[in-house]
């Protein structure tokens, strides 16, 4: 075995339970996320994809540790982040941060930032009067803002620099992996630009390695290394983003990058979908996308089959519809 | 110009903010011909919404019209009374928003929201109204369209609730269809669907339709001529295919740069993006006005015709 990776989800499932329809029914479960495995290897940014309630968000949420998983485990460099011999939510601040889609509901409108982005150090006990402050305005030029925006509030900043403020705010304990949900979503085209730029900027002058959930395939295919497609909370295509862009195999993963409106297809008279990967003869896609599968339907394995180097693509399995 | 009469004319265009502060629209100056697809691209705040509630007459206080005519079928759309304007509105001149469980009422069933349109502008009795609006459900390729009338908005699902909204906006086969970020909050699945659909549905009518988006791949699948726009002023107009391969702005270039393009990524480490900045600097931005640039020249503002 080569080195373990930094980040390993081992078969992770998160399930609702659903409100009984009647009280003499049984209690359903919603599974949000099915027997999903996916690794982050150090440097690198992994990409979720899908449509909303795919189950994107609520992997990053157990991953945070924001979302208990109902079966699974998360390791971080071997040790595991859930369950018995867990390290403490402080502890785990160290390791991950998370970035979210909306800059400004995840900021403390009555707070300055400099006193926001002050407290962490203080509570983690790493500095504290001069150097607190001198590590928040050597942040903050970090992320492309001034020293003396530290006083200001969230609402005298842009979208834009909202999002720089999110960035500083989970870079402060120098963790190694940053969750990305959905981080451009809210921005304007040109500013999508700028705060691309900057995260790919950080990742490499940091080493950061990122999870990014993500339902702009554009924006996926420029910044990623790996892109896992998710479906039902299944992962149904995963591999590098070369592979999964030059020969996507799953009919969702084909669906999805045939659906992104794209502004070359007015010059071109029709964009021609890349060619799917061969897949073992005899193999059938599940599930059947015209048809969607029952979320209540009962579980099975991963089911990922090897297509490529590194790419996997979920088939049939025996025996299911 | 062999070009055939306008559907609708915009010329100069001025809304303010309060009687006396500052202009939203600087001027805007657009021509759509009948049963054209015509693009607004902006930035928020660059008034490309706020051009579509103009016409649509729905623009809300402080927001008001400085200045300026929108003209169709020889009327003055700005001059007419309440009255008449709102006898326009949903009939001739419709419009869909970016939000549908905003627009749609929440305690109206949606077969009878759609049948509203057929009693209000069509003076039909309820019960052949309710017919025509499980029709136009079906129009919108909504499954058993029957049953689906009788639902309320909160029991679809986005993509649903935007085909209901698009069936109330063509129940009366308006001439002029206004789309305002139809897709914006849908998945790219279901926005490839809706955006079908509308495509469809309008050149079988031949509605023609004003569509608003900051998605350049939306603009460029769908429309026939796009304008851009930058802080309340139209910067530039030209033919989809043209302003793709060779936009004349600098702000148009800078936005078209801006976004990575599907396919784009060569093999090798990852590029930078060229940021609006550095293609169009803060400086030349400034409050000067910007000029339309037209394939034919640059042009400070259309002369009314």
């Amino acid at each position: 075995m080569t080195a373990s990776p930094l980040l390993e989800i081992r078969d992770l499932s998160v399930h609702f339970p659903l409100p009984r329809t009647s009280m003499f029914q049984p209690r359903e479960t919603l599974r949000a996320v099915d027997h999903v495995s996916l690794t982050l290897n150090e440097g690198e940014c992994l990409s979720i994809v899908g449509e909303s309630g795919c189950g994107k968000s609520t992997t990053a949420l157990a991953v945070m540790g924001l979302q208990e998983p109902t079966v699974g485990r998360i390791l971080y460099r071997g040790k595991p982040l859930n369950g018995p011999g867990a390290p403490s939510r402080k502890d785990r601040a160290r390791i991950a941060q998370m970035v979210f889609q909306d800059p400004f509901a995840s900021l403390n409108p009555r707070i300055s930032i400099g006193r926001m982005l002050m407290a962490q150090l203080a509570l983690h006990d790493l500095a504290k009067g001069s150097e607190a402050r001198d590590r928040v305005a050597e942040m903050l030029t970090r992320v492309g803002l001034s020293p003396d925006h530290a006083s200001r509030f969230p609402h005298e900043f842009s979208g834009g620099q909202r999002q720089r403020i999110g960035i500083a705010r989970a870079l402060m304990l120098d963790p190694r992996i940053l969750v990305l949900d959905e981080p451009l979503s809210a921005l304007d085209v040109s500013i999508q630009a700028q705060i691309i730029n900057l995260l790919m900027e950080l990742q490499e002058r940091l080493k950061l390695s990122y999870i990014m959930i993500s339902h702009d395939l554009s924006v996926v295919e420029h910044v990623s290394d790996r892109v896992a497609v998710m479906y039902f909370g299944r992962v149904v295509e995963e591999g590098g983003w070369k592979s999964v862009f030059a020969t996507p195999t799953h009919p969702y993963t084909r669906r999805l990058i045939d659906s992104v409106p794209d502004m070359d297809a007015v010059l071109s008279d029709r964009r021609q979908l890349p060619p799917a990967a061969p897949v073992p003869s005899g193999a059938r896609f599940a599930p059947d996308i015209t048809h969607r599968p029952d979320p209540r339907a009962p579980a099975d394995a991963s089911g990922l089959v090897e297509i490529g180097a590194g790419h996997r693509v979920r088939l049939a399995m025996q025996g299911m519809t | 110009m062999s070009n055939p009469d306008p559907l609708l004319s915009v010329r100069d265009l001025r809304v303010k903010l309060g009687r006396h502060g500052a202009h939203i629209l600087h001027g805007i100056s657009l021509d759509i011909l009948p049963g054209e697809t015509y693009g607004l691209v902006g930035e928020s705040g660059s008034g490309k919404s706020v051009t579509g509630l103009s016409i649509m007459g729905l623009l809300k206080r402080p927001l008001n019209v400085a200045g300026g005519s929108i003209h169709y079928q020889d009327q003055n759309l700005l001059k007419l009374s309440r009255r008449a304007r709102r006898d326009l509105r949903g009939d001739r001149i419709a419009m869909i928003f970016q939000e549908p469980m905003t627009a749609l009422n929440p305690v109206v069933s949606i077969g009878n929201q759609i049948a509203e349109m057929f009693v209000i502008h069509r003076g039909m009795g309820w019960t052949e109204a309710r017919l025509r609006a499980v029709e136009a459900l079906d129009s919108v390729q909504v499954p058993s369209p029957a049953e689906r009338a009788r639902a309320y908005p909160h029991q679809l699902s986005g993509g649903m609730r935007q085909r209901v909204m698009i069936a109330i906006a063509l129940a009366c086969r308006p001439d002029l269809l206004i789309a305002d970020e139809p897709t914006t909050a849908l998945d790219v699945t279901v926005q490839a669907g809706v955006l079908k659909l509308i495509h469809e549905l309008c050149t079988a009518e031949g509605t023609a339709v004003l569509l608003v988006s900051h998605d350049l791949g939306v603009i460029a699948n769908m429309c026939q001529r796009v304008g851009v726009m930058d802080r309340g002023r139209l910067i530039e107009e030209q033919d989809t295919a043209a302003l793709f391969s060779n936009p004349l702005h600098p702000y148009t270039r800078g936005l078209l740069a801006a976004r990575p393009r599907l396919g784009s990524r060569v093999e090798g480490g990852r590029k930078r993006l060229t940021e609006l900045d550095e293609i169009v600097p803060d400086g030349a931005r400034g409050h000067d006005a910007p000029t339309l640039v037209t394939p034919r020249g640059r042009r400070e503002a259309r002369v009314a015709a």
